[in-house]
């Protein structure tokens, strides 16, 4: 195919020097994608290689013990379940509530509503640890809870509150004003239409966010660090008020030792934590797609 | 009375009263109390905020009370838990310098990749397919990436000849930018995929090739989503504590060697939180004088990350 | 854009003789007039969003039991008007409502009135069918619940259904998703779901627009129906239509103001049959007989 004049310059095939550049480029960009993956693949053959062969049953069951072949892992899943549905009974309420505010009630051109939202947007993006100092001010040392389940739950609520929020609004603000303006003509107050049509119609979009979002406070250490989760807990948490341990802390409790028996129980421990959230984000994904409505 | 049709209201004479007092507004309290519900929601988020700045501020005060503020920020030695004591940050600072270059060094470019791959390149069922697995990695507990650091990237940079100590700041960095890369690359595509096609095929039309439209068109034009996702990177790494505490160490030093341990502010803030420091002296306050540099480094990077988002949002939507 | 004519008044009207709308099929050859008391009086109606006035000084009655079109090409406010009436348009930011309207010698828009109340007399039809996402039994069930009917659910609801001429085609299978039925079902359905709770006044945004001719032409003998029992006004840009089902129509019309802003105008407002077989105003007769819009 010859070269065809347009204009002064002339249109034809790619030289062989843009070819190649071409083709570097897009290797590079998957290069790009590739390091990402293969380092996740990494991570996940080295934490099975290394810790698969101290899972069982007496893990599972075992305390927390300074003596490696005997220590499990009992109490830190107990720890890590009562924290998730502590935090879900605080966090979801709580998110949902804002998120209707911010769609249904607030004038977006006030601007202490703007303000609400930048704020909410800023929460999300604040270091974990600075949420474990604020627990640690208010809750451990302001309001004397103390090192307890309930300072740790109430820490990981106001952390994942701002991804509940936003989570919600997304489920809310995609209900069609059709429905919003449907239900208002036939004389239904504000609140009815709410609770009886745009509700009902965000929940699956609001069960997934918050899903996501608690599987994100399960891997949550620092906060819980400075609360004061304490890594030598054998015992299960007796009550709001009981001292408690997590899977995440009682991981970087045994990373943080020297010898490496520690460090296989570590890899153990990691297993069941990422089959936690495996699940966890399984049923959000299931969630969705058997229930989230196309309009 | 219903509204009927078989008498109408202004066909008797009081029937306008009875109209009125129908159409009469209700006093509708359990409306107003949900309101007001709601409305505290969102406040508690705003109470969050405060509490944040309240909390770091009151300590932070105080600690430069007895600390002097010069002293503090341009101190080249950190060792306010030995004797003789000395509040100088610059060290810290240095550690969560360096773990966040190197964590830049990765996510950045290799984000930023990804991203031109996924908007520009990759068909749109690989990109529904692609897409979801890179947020696996952010998904993964910081935890899990501190042991990945210490027991298989510090001996692995070993096996290729770096003098690396038990404790270094590349590992964790390395590391670290793995994890922010998914970050990187989902807002940086968002910014991307915004960019509206006619852009795209004005160039194609003029015979560009498919690497020269996405760097010189579609690139440029995302630009201020782009550096917002750089920005948020930067700001996580900043943030991130544990894989820097499992992984880079406790040494607080101002070299920026990155074969050796650091210790950053974040690292500083959760090893002495982990320690039994009494309420009120100045070890305790120095939690909340470095809490509050890390708040406000972060704090800065957000505001100027959403600001830049806004701003290429308002121009493509 | 209207044209400059030769046509100097209503012979030459007659003259012309556009395509006469009086001979569609179905439509009664004299104009019913049933009793003239108006349910609604709107005095110098204005509205306008943020500042910029979308309907200007407004003025007409709407007759009870009368089915009253307002037609008019599209952009000229016809909706922004027909929201008044229920007060929808209170949802939108920014909207100021001027002027007044009376209903039944109320001021709609007084201080003491509760916009949710006036929903629950004068409800609405909007022009793509929004049926809830719930079964046909609780789209109809919901008005009745929200504002406390009493009575038996079941028979309210048979009894919408059967006045909206949808019971036959649902009774067995009351149960089924709403969404399941057909564009022109759906319709029926939220007309059904409007009567539920008994209003005075019914609106209807388009409400053929979305639909095939077969299910307009089922609604527009609904409509025909209806008006025994209630006041209806509906907005249409379809003038056959208007023709066929009302008894009065008014035309808006937009005049272009300062800043290229369309501000719609009623220009004529008077019994069908003179409408669209001999207006008195140009543009009426320029838009119904299709030269413009």
């Amino acid at each position: 195919m010859s070269a065809i004049p347009v204009g002064a310059r002339r249109v034809g095939p790619a030289s062989s020097k843009e070819r190649v550049k071409g083709v570097a480029f897009r290797a590079l960009l998957l290069f790009s994608l590739a390091v990402g993956f293969i380092t996740l693949v990494t991570l996940l053959v080295d934490v099975v290689n290394d810790g698969a062969g101290k899972l069982s049953w007496h893990f599972l069951s075992a305390f927390p013990s300074s003596i490696p072949s005997h220590a499990g892992i009992q109490s830190p899943i107990f720890g890590t379940v009562a924290l998730m549905l502590l935090t879900a009974l605080f966090a979801v309420p709580l998110g949902v509530g804002a998120a209707l505010y911010l769609e249904e009630y607030a004038n977006k051109a006030r601007w202490y509503n703007r303000a609400i939202e930048i704020n909410i947007q800023n929460l999300a993006a604040v270091p974990s640890i600075v949420y474990g100092i604020l627990g640690l001010a208010f809750l451990v040392r302001g309001l004397s809870l103390g090192r307890v389940l309930l300072a740790g739950a109430l820490t990981l609520t106001l952390l994942v509150l701002p991804i509940v929020i936003i989570a919600s609004r997304e489920a809310i603000r995609s209900v069609p004003n059709s429905i919003r303006e449907g239900a208002l003509a036939l004389g239904a107050t504000r609140w009815q239409m709410i609770r009886r049509q745009v509700l009902p119609a965000a929940i699956p979009g609001i069960a997934t966010g918050s899903i996501l979002a608690l599987s994100r406070a399960i891997g949550e250490t620092a906060p819980l660090i400075l609360i004061g989760a304490l890594t030598f807990v054998p015992f299960n948490p007796t009550g709001l008020d009981s001292a408690f341990t997590a899977l995440p802390i009682q991981i970087f409790n045994w990373v943080s030792r020297p010898q490496d028996e520690f460090h296989v129980l570590a890899a153990s421990a990691i297993i069941v934590l990422l089959v936690l959230l495996l699940a966890m984000n399984a049923f959000a994904i299931w969630l969705r797609n058997r229930y989230q409505r196309r309009w | 009375m219903e509204a009927g049709t078989a008498t109408h209201p202004d066909q008797e004479p009081a029937a306008g009263a009875l109209l009125a007092r129908r159409l009469a507004a209700r006093r509708r309290p359990g409306e107003a109390a949900i309101k007001g519900f709601l409305f505290l929601c969102a406040l508690l988020s705003v109470a969050t905020t405060i509490g944040i700045v309240v909390a770091l501020a009151q300590p932070t005060i105080d600690f430069f009370g007895s600390v002097n503020f010069f002293d503090y920020l341009g101190g080249t030695d950190w060792a306010p838990l030995f004797k003789p004591r000395s509040f100088g940050v610059l060290p810290l600072v240095v550690g969560t310098l360096t773990t966040t270059f190197w964590a830049c060094v990765v996510a950045l470019p290799f984000g930023l990749g990804a991203a031109i791959y996924l908007s520009e390149y990759a068909a749109t069922r690989t990109r529904r397919y692609l897409k979801p697995a890179l947020e696996v990695l952010a998904g993964i507990p910081t935890v899990v990436y501190g042991y990945f650091a210490l027991t298989f990237v510090t001996p692995l940079l070993r096996d290729i000849g770096l003098s690396a100590e038990v404790f270094n700041a590349l590992s964790a960095g390395l590391v670290m930018g793995v994890m922010i890369l998914p970050t990187v690359a989902s807002l940086s595509d968002d910014a991307l995929t915004a960019v509206p096609m006619a852009l795209r095929e004005g160039a194609y039309g003029l015979g560009a090739s498919r690497l020269q439209v996405s760097t010189r068109v579609v690139v440029p034009a995302a630009l201020s989503g782009i550096v917002a996702s750089f920005v948020l990177g930067i700001s996580r790494a900043v943030g991130e504590t544990m894989i820097v505490l499992i992984a880079a160490g406790l040494q607080p030093t101002i070299a920026f060697n990155p074969l050796h341990g650091v210790e950053t502010m974040t690292a500083y803030i959760a090893s002495t939180g982990i320690g039994d420091v009494p309420t009120g002296s100045v070890e305790y306050k120095t939690i909340f004088a470095v809490g509050a540099t890390l708040f406000a480094a972060t704090f800065l990077m957000n505001m100027v990350s959403i600001r830049l988002v806004r701003r290429y949002r308002e121009v493509y939507e | 854009m209207v044209e400059t004519g030769t046509l100097k008044g209503p012979e030459k009207a007659r003259e012309q003789k556009p395509i006469s709308t009086l001979d569609v099929p179905g439509r009664p050859k004299k104009a019913m007039r049933p009793s003239a008391e108006p349910i609604f009086e709107v005095r110098k109606l204005t509205v306008s969003y943020d500042g910029k006035p979308a309907i200007r000084e407004i003025d007409l009655d709407i007759g009870r039991n009368r089915i009253t079109a307002l037609i008019g090409p599209s952009g000229c406010g016809k909706s922004t008007m027909i929201r008044c009436f229920n007060r929808m348009n209170d949802l939108i930011l920014g909207a100021q409502v001027e002027g007044s309207i009376l209903y039944h010698g109320q001021d709609l828009y007084g201080p003491a009135v509760d916009p949710v109340e006036v929903r629950k007399l004068i409800g609405m039809v909007f022009q793509k069918p929004n049926p809830f996402p719930k079964s046909i039994y609780d789209n109809v069930a919901f008005g009745p619940r929200v504002i406390g009917m009493d009575g038996s659910m079941d028979s309210i609801v048979e009894r919408a259904l059967a006045r909206a001429a949808l019971w036959n085609e649902v009774k067995d299978r009351l149960k089924d998703n709403a969404y399941r039925l057909s564009g022109g079902q759906q319709q029926r359905l939220c007309i059904a779901r409007c009567l539920a709770v008994e209003p005075d006044v019914i609106l209807m945004d388009e409400p053929c627009s979305a639909l095939d001719p077969i299910a307009t032409g089922r609604i527009e003998d609904l409509m025909v129906e209806l008006k025994s029992d209630y006041s209806i006004v509906i907005v249409t840009h379809n003038m056959q239509q208007a023709a066929r089902v009302s008894d009065m129509t008014a035309v808006l019309m937009p005049d272009v103001e300062a800043g290229d802003n369309a501000v719609g105008r009623i220009v004529e407002y008077d019994d069908t049959e003179k409408i669209f077989t001999n207006p008195e105003n140009k543009r009426t007769e320029d838009y119904v007989t299709g030269r413009v819009g």
